[in-house]
């Protein structure tokens, strides 16, 4: 089994797996992150997305090991000292959430969307670049107002 | 209202795990030694199940067991069963076994489970385990199961019939139409919608062999009916010998408020093995095997009288039931349909035939809506359709016929007595709000710049906070449905709420913690809300229907009020004083006319640590429990106003206005209300322009089987809402609350085809209307008006 090893979160990490093995499933499995979730198997929902090497990707799209001494970031690595990032704190203000399951990977996709477009983020730009993310739940109405205003609080 | 009570904004308690990655969900719990299951499922939507070799596959690495069902069937255990029957009967019920035997009659139907050390292992076992089908033929569609040539799924299901039902009027309303002026008629598809939750279903099971007890985890909207059919009529144990525990759960919609067979073998597989058991479902599976909703073929006629007076309405449905009836069974096609079929309007009389039936497809049972939906559609499809085609209007001929505020309580020909209500207000706030008035002009400007707009009404009324115990038996639900609450203190102030129902998102944790903390003045701090785990929680039926508030939040306030009064003896006794001189108010025990005063926090520390309390008149403690059994069900009702703007080279339908004005009674958390309706709303949107479960005619695969195919509403497809309320309070529970979850989803579909067939100018429409269907349609019109 090749062995691995990667930066999560802000700490090295290896691990022994299957060639097969699924980034989602390395972290959910052998790191215990289960923030990130896997939602379908077509690489659409968005339930799965975590940040490598400063970009979104969909954690259910990658091999663990195409992804050897990348640094990733998972929703459980926004916080810092114990203080909530500003986008984490929107959707709770804005009630961007109620099932919480498409959550941290809507959160860590309006991240990408404010490093590509930037913090001052129109309604219309939003909406399109949610195009990979699915809400079964809010109807999106409040994401919508939880990235604009997490954006502009950043 | 107080700062943190009922009617207060506030943020959601749940939220932060949910923010930080840290929810709970099924699969996020591995227990040790954990295994895991795949199952062989029937790549054919009708065959005989000749011979199932698993040799191979017991060979694999890392597999641990492969059961077929005739393990199953050698060890006895029960078959799925329904708990519902639509009175009066009778109602065919084949068995369902949870591992197919003999037969296979739907594509996902389960074959064999394979369990072994990793979920990989278990999948590539799947592959190794050889099965013999004889094909048969299949059937897929409702109106046509019934036909002589169509395949046999049950021989306990002659001609595939499951029920033959009815309700209301046959001769009044054959009267009705013999007199009428003006006759609209449709014809209809109400298109198979899957319930897609984000989170896919998930269940885990462990036997402890010490005390011959099990434990299922399992992302279900119904923990204690699960145990109580599980146990009691499949595993043949006592019920407390289960315990269920639905952790946090990622939406449900309906597709986890039925009982399944892969809960079964998880856990007839756990003691088998002797080793936890878990089974995660992919996207692929939930499209196969989750139970379906609406699937329902119309014909409705509506008949009026000279001035647009309703005379009659008549409606005639088949419904699809699937291959096996799930919990629930046909509840949503019977007594959730027609008994909404009145509408806000007066209409003398009524008659819906309903013939539901066996097909090659996924099992149907409630989503988002359950019955109503489909009941709205035909009623609003109707009221716009003869609005339009008499002249009198679509507007006025609403205000013609709604019930008037001076009727309730009003008794509707379908067995639904509405208790309250003032739908002309709601009418009057939704076209302010959406400009009515100004659509003329903004239809002629888009016009000029080559764009078709149109405007569709939908005024819903619907039944929920499902039910009164004595009407859900009479019409033939197996069990109950109360809801239960118990209410306990620590020593130093700590309020734990027990509730009976199981939030999916809902924000009970919020909500019901806003209710103690109005009721009792204390913070919603101290306040925390157990759900979910038939080992805490004495009982409860779960949560579906838009009930949990009304009647989970009724039967907290109960429990308070219990709370309230036992405490006011304790207040007093500390006091010196009568309790019937005692006010109770913010949190305070005050002595009339007086500053002698104890906190509520006071009192409980004195009721857990009775040095100081009246022994010889009453036990210490202060927790209280409630059975709540609702009165009637709620109606909420409302106007939705969808303005769109077709693009009629490309077909595409864009959303450009929503305005929806609501009467869901008293209102706890106004920010949570407005999610469960932009919610609702984005599902009614997904029926009508974009999703459709599809199965082949020939074949009975389901084309339809990912989210390729089968399309969600995105962010892109929706548009931000505009929301209004009016409250007239429900009459018979304490919160005066009538439940708002399904709202959204009953109201939009009919919305949004109304809209459309104004915008493009035809008659009738399918869902969803996706741009070739309105393309096609437009083709059509233009075709017809240069013919004429």
């Amino acid at each position: 089994m090749p062995k691995l090893s990667m930066t999560v979160n802000g700490e090295p990490v290896t691990g022994d797996v299957e060639a097969r093995t699924l980034l989602v499933d390395f972290l959910r499995r052998n790191l215990g992150l289960t923030g990130t979730h896997v939602g379908c198997d077509t690489s659409q929902c968005g339930s799965c997305v975590v940040e490598a090497d400063g970009k979104a990707i969909k954690a259910c799209t990658a091999f663990a090991v195409a992804c050897e001494g990348a640094n990733v970031t998972t929703i459980e690595g926004l916080a810092s000292n114990g203080q909530l990032h500003p986008m984490q704190e929107a959707f709770r203000t804005h009630h961007g959430l109620q099932c919480g399951f498409c959550t941290p990977g809507m959160i860590m996709a309006a991240l990408d969307i404010v490093r590509r477009k930037g913090k001052d983020l129109d309604e219309a730009t939003i909406r399109a670049e949610l195009e990979g993310n699915l809400c079964r739940c809010t109807g999106y109405h409040n994401i919508v107002k939880a990235i604009q205003a997490g954006a502009a609080g950043m | 209202m107080t700062e943190s009570g009922i009617g207060a904004r506030v943020t959601r308690k749940e939220d932060q795990r949910f923010i930080t990655g840290r929810g709970r969900y099924t699969d996020d719990i591995t227990l040790p030694r954990q295994t895991y299951a795949a199952f062989v499922r029937s790549p054919h939507a009708h065959a005989t199940l000749d011979k199932v070799d698993v040799t191979q596959a017991r060979k694999a690495p890392d597999v641990i067991a492969v059961l077929t069902g005739e393990d199953f069937k050698k060890d006895g255990v029960g078959g799925v069963p329904c708990g519902f029957v639509p009175a009066p009967g009778p109602q065919n019920t084949p068995p369902r076994p949870a591992l197919a035997h003999a037969k296979v009659r739907f594509v996902g139907d389960l074959v064999a489970m394979v369990i072994a050390e990793t979920p990989a292992q278990a999948k590539s076992a799947v592959e190794l385990v050889k099965v013999d089908y004889g094909t048969l033929k299949a059937c897929v569609d409702p109106a046509k199961a019934l036909d002589e040539d169509q395949p046999q799924l049950h021989d306990e299901a002659p001609g595939n019939l499951c029920i033959d039902w009815q309700l209301g009027d046959n001769d009044a309303t054959d009267k009705a139409f013999a007199g009428a002026h003006h006759v609209t008629r449709l014809e209809f598809i109400n298109n198979r919608k899957v319930p897609n939750a984000m989170e896919t279903r998930c269940t885990n099971a462990v036997y402890d062999p010490g005390t011959e007890s099990f434990t299922l985890y399992s992302s279900s909207q119904i923990p204690h009916i699960t145990r109580l059919l599980l146990a009691a009529f499949e595993l043949g144990i006592p019920e407390h010998k289960l315990r269920v525990v639905a952790p946090d759960v990622g939406g449900g919609f309906g597709s986890k408020l039925s009982h399944y067979p892969e809960e079964t073998l998880v856990t007839w597989a756990a003691r088998k093995v002797n080793r936890p058991v878990k089974w995660t479902g992919d996207r692929s599976e939930a499209f196969l095997s989750d139970t379906h909703g609406r699937d329902h073929v119309t014909e409705a006629e509506l008949a009026l009288d000279r001035d647009g007076k309703i005379l009659g309405l008549r409606v005639k449905t088949f419904a699809n039931l699937g291959a096996y009836l799930s919990t629930f069974g046909a509840l949503s096609s019977t007594y959730l349909y027609a008994t909404l079929l009145s509408g806000q309007y007066v209409i003398p009389a009524i008659h819906c035939s309903v013939k539901g039936v066996f097909t090659n497809t996924a099992p149907i049972d409630a989503e988002r809506g359950a019955g109503r939906p489909e009941a709205t559609y035909v009623v609003e499809r109707l009221m716009e359709t003869a609005g339009r085609e008499t002249g009198i209007g679509v507007v006025e001929l609403r205000r013609r016929n709604f019930i008037k505020p001076d009727a309730f309580p009003y008794q509707t020909p379908v067995a639904l007595l509405y208790d309250s209500g003032d739908y002309e207000p709601v009418l009057d706030e939704a076209l302010k709000l959406a400009d009515y008035d100004g659509f003329p002009e903004r239809r002629a400007a888009a016009e000029k710049n080559g764009k078709l707009r149109g405007i569709g009404l939908s005024t819903y009324i619907e039944a929920c906070g499902l039910a009164p115990s004595n009407v859900a038996g009479a019409i033939g639900a197996g069990v109950g449905l109360y809801e239960t609450a118990e209410i306990r203190f620590s020593p130093t102030g700590s309020v734990v709420i027990y509730s009976g129902a199981k939030s999916q998102g809902q924000g009970h944790e919020t909500t019901f913690a806003q209710l103690v903390a109005e009721k009792l003045g204390i913070e919603t701090d101290k306040i925390e809300l157990v759900e979910g785990d038939t080992g805490e929680v004495q009982w409860g039926h779960g949560t579906y229907g838009s009930r949990s508030l009304v009647v989970g939040g009724s039967a907290i306030m109960k429990a308070c009020d219990k709370v309230i009064e036992k405490a006011t003896k304790v207040a007093a006794h500390l006091l010196e004083a009568s309790p019937a001189d005692i006010k109770f108010e913010s949190g305070t025990f005050t002595v009339k006319g007086t500053d002698k005063s104890k906190s509520i926090g006071e009192v409980i520390m004195a009721a857990y640590v009775p040095h100081n309390f009246p022994l010889q008149e009453m036990e210490p403690g202060l927790d209280a429990r409630s059975f709540y059994d609702p009165a009637n069900f709620t109606f909420p009702f409302g106007c939705h106003v969808c303005e769109v703007e077709v693009d009629p080279e490309t077909g595409v339908t864009t959303i450009v206005n929503w305005v929806a004005v609501d009467d869901f009674g008293t209102i706890i958390n106004p920010m949570i209300v407005e999610g469960q309706v932009h919610g609702g709303i984005a599902h009614g949107v997904g029926q009508a322009l974009l999703e459709c479960a599809v199965y082949d005619p020939d074949s009975g695969q389901l084309l339809t089987g990912s989210y390729n195919d089968y399309t969600m509403p995105r962010a892109s497809d929706l548009p931000s809402f505009t929301l209004g309320f009016t409250c007239t309070p429900s009459p018979h529970n304490p919160l005066g609350s009538k439940g708002c979850g399904e709202a959204g989803a009953i109201a939009a579909p009919p919305a949004v085809i109304n809209a459309i067939t104004d915008a493009i100018g035809v008659r009738e429409l399918a869902m969803p209307a996706t741009p070739q269907t309105v393309w096609r349609a437009l083709q059509g019109a233009q075709v017809k008006q240069a013919a004429e």
